[in-house]
C-alpha cells in the first residue's frame, strides 16, 4: 500500500528570486506528484525554472508560496536519501582526487569526521561504480576522465549515498550521442529500483525510456510520453522515438518558447 | 673560507651560531605548516583570500605595538605575533563570512580588507613613539635570528594545523570537489570554510618568521602547486609539496650564506623559479 503514495508531493508552490520574488516568480502555482517507479523528464528553455525546481525539491530553497514534501517529509530532513546529479561541469577538474575519492563523499553523511573511510563504506563506493559500469576506473583521476565519464562518476556518487530518489540536472550537457545512448540505458536500469526525475533543455534526451514529461516555463505541464510511429522518424533517428504530445495549456506551446519544443513537430507530421 | 662551498661554511659555523641552527628548525616547521595546507589553499583557489588573511595581520601587528607603548603596565606581555595571530584569525572569520554570503564584487570586498588592514597597522605605527626594528622582521621575515621561543611556539601551531587537518581532511576535500554536494550530505559549509582559513592564518603566522607577512603567499601557494603538477591525490600531495616546502626553505638559504644576498628572498625566488620549471617540464611534456 505504501508504494502506491507519491514520493515527490508538490502542491501549488509558487517560487521567485529576490529581489523580484513576487513580481517575476520563476514558478507560479507548480503542483507535481513524482511515484516510487517515475521516470519523470522536466523540459523547458533556459531560465523556465528547471533547476529552481530541483533545489526546491532539495530544500536548498524554500518557495514562498505552496508545500514541498519528499518521502513525505521536509526535503531538508531527508536529504541522505536524495542522490542529486549535478552537471558534470560543476566537478573541478583540478581537484586532486581519484574516481573513488569522489563516489566517497557520497557517504560523507554517514561518515564524515577523520581522514579516511573505513572499510563499508570504500565497498559501497566500489558496488555504485560497479552499478554505473565504472569499476575499472576507481583509481583514475577525475580530471583525466571525459564529459560522459564523469557523468557516470556522479550518478555513482549519488548511488553511493543510498539514494532512493535520483534527480539529475542536464545529465546530457556536453556529451556525445553514442555516449548519451549509454547513458540513457544505464538510467533505465536504475529506474527498475528506484524513481528517477531528470532535468534537460536537451529535447532529445527526451526522446527514450521516458514513462512521462513535464514542460516548464514558470508553469508545469506533464504529458505522457507515447511512441510515435512514424516510420520516417525512426528511420532518421535508427531508434525507437517518443514524442510528446503538446496540450493547448502547456507554456511550451506559447510562440517564443519553441527551444523546448521540438518533440512537437513529430506529432504534427504524425497527425497527417 | 670564503672560497669554500657556502655547505660545509654554513655547517662550520653551525657550532659556534646556534641562530644557524634555529634557522634551520623554523624553515622546517614552517614547511610543516606550508606543506599541509598550501594544497587546500590551491586546490580551493583561495590564494588570494590566504594574501589578505597576511596582510589583515599587519593591523594586528600594528595594534600590538601601539598597545604595548600607550599602555605599558596593562599590555606588557604582548607581543607583535600575539597581534598579528588575533588579527589574521578574526580575518579568517570575517573574509569566510563574506565570502559565504556576498556574492556580487567579492574579490573587491576582499581586497577593501586586504588593504585596510594593511593600512590600519601602517597607521598605528606611526602614531607608536619609537623606532620598530621588529615590524620589518614581521614584513619581510627573519630566519637569521630566531629565539628558541619563536621555534616552540611554531612547532605548537604544527600540531595544531596537522590535528586539525588530520580531523576535518574528509570535509575539506568534500568542499573542495562540490559545495553543494557537501551541503547536501549535511555539512556546514560555512563552518568548514572558516575552518579552513583559520588554518591558513595560522600557517600565515608560522610562515612569518621565515619570509614575512608580504612574501607568505608565494610559499603558500607555489610549493603546494609545483607539487600539484606531478601528484594526483590528495594525501600525496600533502606529503610531496612539504618535502618540496623543506627543500626550499633550507637548501637556498645554505646556498646563499656569507653571500649578500637575503636569505628570505633567495627562498621565495626559488620556489618561484622551481614552480615557472615545473610549469614548463610539464608544457614540453604534454
Amino acid at each position: 500500500m505504501s508504494d502506491a503514495r507519491p514520493v515527490v508531493e508538490i502542491r501549488g508552490v509558487t517560487f521567485g528570486y529576490p529581489p523580484a520574488a513576487e513580481a517575476q516568480p520563476v514558478l507560479e502555482d507548480v503542483s507535481l506528484e513524482i511515484g516510487p517507479r517515475e521516470f519523470l523528464g522536466v523540459i523547458g528553455p533556459n531560465g523556465g525554472g528547471k533547476t529552481t525546481l530541483l533545489k526546491l525539491m532539495l530544500g536548498l530553497l524554500k518557495p514562498q508560496r505552496g508545500t514541498v514534501t519528499v518521502f513525505g517529509r521536509a526535503p531538508t530532513e531527508v536529504r541522505a536519501r536524495i542522490g542529486y546529479v549535478p552537471q558534470h561541469g560543476r566537478i573541478d577538474p583540478a581537484v586532486p582526487a581519484t574516481v573513488l575519492d569522489v563516489v566517497l563523499t557520497g557517504r560523507l553523511s554517514r561518515s564524515s569526521w577523520g581522514s579516511w573511510y573505513c572499510r563499508t563504506h570504500v565497498e559501497a563506493a566500489r558496488a555504485a561504480l560497479a552499478l554505473t559500469g565504472m569499476d575499472h576506473m576507481a583509481s583514475r583521476t577525475i580530471g583525466t576522465l571525459s564529459g560522459g565519464q564523469r557523468q557516470r562518476v556522479l550518478i555513482a556518487r549519488a548511488l553511493a549515498s543510498d539514494a532512493q530518489l535520483l534527480l539529475l540536472d542536464e545529465p546530457t550537457a556536453g556529451i556525445d550521442a553514442h555516449l548519451e545512448q549509454g547513458l540513457t540505458d544505464l538510467l533505465h536500469r536504475l529506474n527498475q529500483r528506484l524513481p528517477i526525475v531528470i532535468v534537460s533543455h536537451d529535447v532529445s534526451f527526451v526522446s527514450t525510456h521516458l514513462k512521462r514529461v513535464a514542460c516548464l516555463n514558470r508553469r508545469l505541464t506533464c504529458h505522457a510520453a507515447s511512441e510515435v510511429s512514424w516510420e520516417v522518424i525512426s528511420h532518421m533517428y535508427h531508434e525507437g522515438v517518443r514524442a510528446v504530445r503538446h496540450r493547448d495549456e502547456c507554456p511550451l506551446s506559447d510562440p517564443g518558447c519553441h527551444e523546448g519544443c521540438v518533440p512537437d513537430e513529430p506529432k504534427e507530421h504524425a497527425g497527417r | 673560507m670564503t672560497d669554500s662551498l657556502p655547505l660545509a661554511h654554513f655547517f662550520h659555523d653551525m657550532r659556534d651560531n646556534p641562530f644557524l641552527v634555529t634557522g634551520l628548525l623554523a624553515g622546517l616547521c614552517a614547511s610543516l605548516a606550508c606543506g599541509v595546507i598550501g594544497p587546500y589553499v590551491v586546490t580551493r583557489r583561495i590564494v588570494f583570500l590566504s594574501g589578505a588573511i597576511a596582510h589583515m595581520a599587519v593591523g594586528g601587528i600594528g595594534a600590538a605595538l601601539f598597545a604595548r607603548t600607550m599602555f605599558p603596565s596593562a599590555c606588557a606581555g604582548i607581543s607583535p605575533v600575539h597581534g598579528a595571530l588575533a588579527a589574521a584569525l578574526c580575518g579568517a572569520v570575517l573574509i569566510g563570512i563574506v565570502n559565504q554570503f556576498v556574492r556580487e564584487r567579492m574579490d573587491t570586498l576582499i581586497g577593501a580588507l586586504w588593504a585596510m588592514g594593511m593600512a590600519l597597522g601602517i597607521l598605528l605605527i606611526k602614531f607608536t613613539p619609537g623606532y620598530h626594528a621588529e615590524l620589518m622582521s614581521y614584513l619581510f621575515g627573519n630566519i637569521v635570528y630566531v629565539a628558541w621561543s619563536d621555534v616552540w611556539r611554531m612547532l605548537a601551531l604544527d600540531v595544531v594545523i596537522l590535528g586539525a587537518v588530520v580531523v576535518f581532511h574528509k570535509r575539506l576535500l568534500a568542499i573542495c570537489l562540490d559545495e553543494e554536494q557537501a551541503e547536501l550530505q549535511g555539512i556546514n559549509v560555512l563552518a568548514t570554510n572558516i575552518v579552513l582559513l583559520c588554518l591558513v592564518a595560522l600557517t600565515v603566522i608560522c610562515l612569518t618568521q621565515v619570509v614575512g607577512l608580504i612574501l607568505v603567499i608565494a610559499l603558500l601557494s607555489l610549493p603546494a602547486a609545483t607539487a600539484a603538477h606531478h601528484v594526483t591525490r590528495m594525501g600525496p600531495l600533502l606529503l610531496v609539496s612539504t618535502v618540496l616546502c623543506a627543500f626550499l626553505t633550507t637548501v637556498p638559504r645554505i646556498a646563499v650564506y656569507g653571500t649578500q644576498i637575503g636569505p628570505e628572498s633567495a627562498i621565495v625566488l626559488a620556489a618561484g623559479g622551481v614552480y615557472l620549471l615545473s610549469v614548463a617540464v610539464r608544457r614540453t611534456i604534454s
